[in-house]
């Protein structure tokens, strides 16, 4: 292990100084991925690090011009309980619930699982179908950027060099709205999606006026799939319909074989998936009030 | 490079130089000699390791040392009071909840975080509080019954 250094920061504008004079320098907010990786020999531990856990401000959860901001530095499990984000961007709620144990919930961040850009995270799935974006800053000022537009492959940003996630801004749903995010797995806790889907619907006058849909795990970054959504728009929201959509998210889904699934189990279940997300979205945008998070209400391990 | 910072453990203060990349666990094992949190997977898979810092629940063997500076950390040790067993430790020796012991201070860890939060959990909220902490002995069952039973609400 490197004996490395250490630096925290004080200020916002401090860490971007020092992200910027220390080449190669690295972020580490709750360390459920940066540390984590290295005891799993993945990887070493960058020579600089640079601790931003305890940044004042930015771990803000607050309703902003009728949006929702996030602060990168928000944790999973201040996510998970906040009332407001349960209320109306339920899906992220299913989606921080659900990661990790409650010991990792108290200390990952969002900022780190949008960072470290797994395909396989939790929370992106919810924020595309929210349309979030995702707001950089740098020495040289601030920047945001859709938040599709974050990654750019498994565990690469687009973020430059010296450029950190401050926060991300989550639109809210229009009225009759619903979402929610389910995932496969094989444990209740410490695990990751093997697939899992978001979907949020919107219902007007008893059929879908508007669908979203995205997909974890199965492409090299979070995708959404046109084809579902297109099949959901304007049919009333029945099983039928339902299951029509969920299997049309062969559209977007390419996935893997690896020690966690194969592509062709990975396949089958991202159909089984949608469905269920599509169905939740569904029966909340109706007003009914299925627990959180999703994935233990519906057919997840226990 | 060394770095200066203090550990507030149990109540005291330890001055300490660390290097960058230590992590929790093997300071408060190495440096500190307080050997109740355990390495198990050191990859925060078991919750052998857990302790908690500003009272909420960590993974030790995955937390660096230096991010836990001049924070609160109770590991297992400071669980008792007065050379009185913590009603938690009580409850596990009463229901059976120790086998082995390995798994058994990040359990009373893990149970103490929740019960700070929740005095009255359901068991469903005992088992998912006692999701990230292993047991290869006892089947979970005694451990749920012990956190149940300590539970200030549990007899309200
Ligand atoms: C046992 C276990 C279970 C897990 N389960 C899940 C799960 O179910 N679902 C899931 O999605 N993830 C899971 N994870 C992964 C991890 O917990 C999450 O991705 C978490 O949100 C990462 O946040 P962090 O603050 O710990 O990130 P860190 O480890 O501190 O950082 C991760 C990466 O992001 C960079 N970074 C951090 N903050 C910023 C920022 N503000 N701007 C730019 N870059 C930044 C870091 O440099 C690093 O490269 C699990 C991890 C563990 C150890
Ligand atoms: S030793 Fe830390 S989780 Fe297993
Ligand atoms: S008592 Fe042996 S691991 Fe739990």
């Amino acid at each position: 292990m490197t004996r490395g250094t250490y630096l925290e920061p004080a200020s916002l504008d401090e860490a971007l100084r020092l992200l910027a004079e220390h080449d190669g320098a690295a972020l580490v907010a709750g360390g459920t991925d940066l540390v984590v990786g290295t005891r799993q020999g993945k990887r070493t531990l960058p020579e600089t690090l640079v601790a931003i856990h305890r940044l004042p401000g930015l771990d803000g959860i607050a309703e902003e011009d009728g949006a929702l901001a996030i602060g990168a530095l928000a944790t999973h499990d201040a996510i998970e309980r906040s009332e407001l984000v349960r209320g109306r961007w339920t899906a992220l709620a299913d989606a921080s619930a659900i990661v990790g144990s409650p010991a990792t919930r108290h200390v990952a961040t969002l900022g780190g699982n949008l960072a470290n850009a797994s395909p396989a995270m939790e929370t992106g799935a919810p924020l595309v179908v929210f349309g979030a974006e995702v707001e950089l800053r740098g020495q040289g000022g601030s920047r945001t950027v859709p938040v599709e537009g974050l990654w750019a492959g498994p565990g690469r940003t687009t973020a430059a060099a010296g450029e950190m996630i401050t926060g991300v801004r989550v639109p809210a749903p229009a009225d009759g709205s619903g979402s929610a995010y389910v995932r496969l797995e094989y444990r209740r806790a410490m695990e990751i999606a093997v697939v899992g889907a978001a979907a949020l619907v919107t219902i007007g006058a008893g059929a879908v006026s508007d669908a979203r849909v995205a997909l974890t795990a199965v492409a090299p970054t979070i995708v959404r799939s046109p084809a579902a959504e297109g099949a959901l728009r304007g049919r009333e929201p029945t099983a039928e319909a339902i299951a029509a959509a969920a299997a049309a998210v062969h559209d977007a889904a390419t996935p893997i074989s690896d020690v966690r699934g194969s592509d062709a189990y990975r396949r089958a279940m991202i159909e089984v998936m949608a469905r269920r997300a599509i169905d939740v979205a569904a029966r909340r945008a109706a007003g009914e009030a299925v627990p959180i998070p999703a994935t233990m209400t519906v057919g997840g391990t226990r | 490079m060394s770095h200066a910072c203090t550990l507030q453990v149990n109540g005291i203060s330890y001055p300490l130089e660390l290097d960058a990349g230590r992590t929790l666990l093997t300071v408060l094992r190495g440096e500190l000699g307080l050997t109740g949190a355990k390495e198990g997977c050191d990859d925060s898979e078991c919750g052998a390791c857990m302790v908690l810092v500003d009272g909420r629940p960590v993974n030790s063997c995955s937390y660096l040392a230096l991010q836990a500076d001049g924070r609160e950390i109770t590991t297992v040790e400071g669980l008792a009071k007065g050379g009185e067993l913590h009603p938690l430790q009580a409850a596990f020796l009463d229901e059976g909840g120790v086998q082995c012991g390995f798994c058994t201070p990040g359990m009373l860890i893990s149970a103490e975080a929740l019960l700070r939060r929740n005095p009255n959990p359901s068991e469903d909220e005992v088992r998912l509080a006692l999701g990230g902490n292993l047991c290869r002995c006892t089947g979970y069952q005694k451990i749920a019954r012990a956190v149940l039973a300590a539970a200030p609400g549990a007899n309200a």
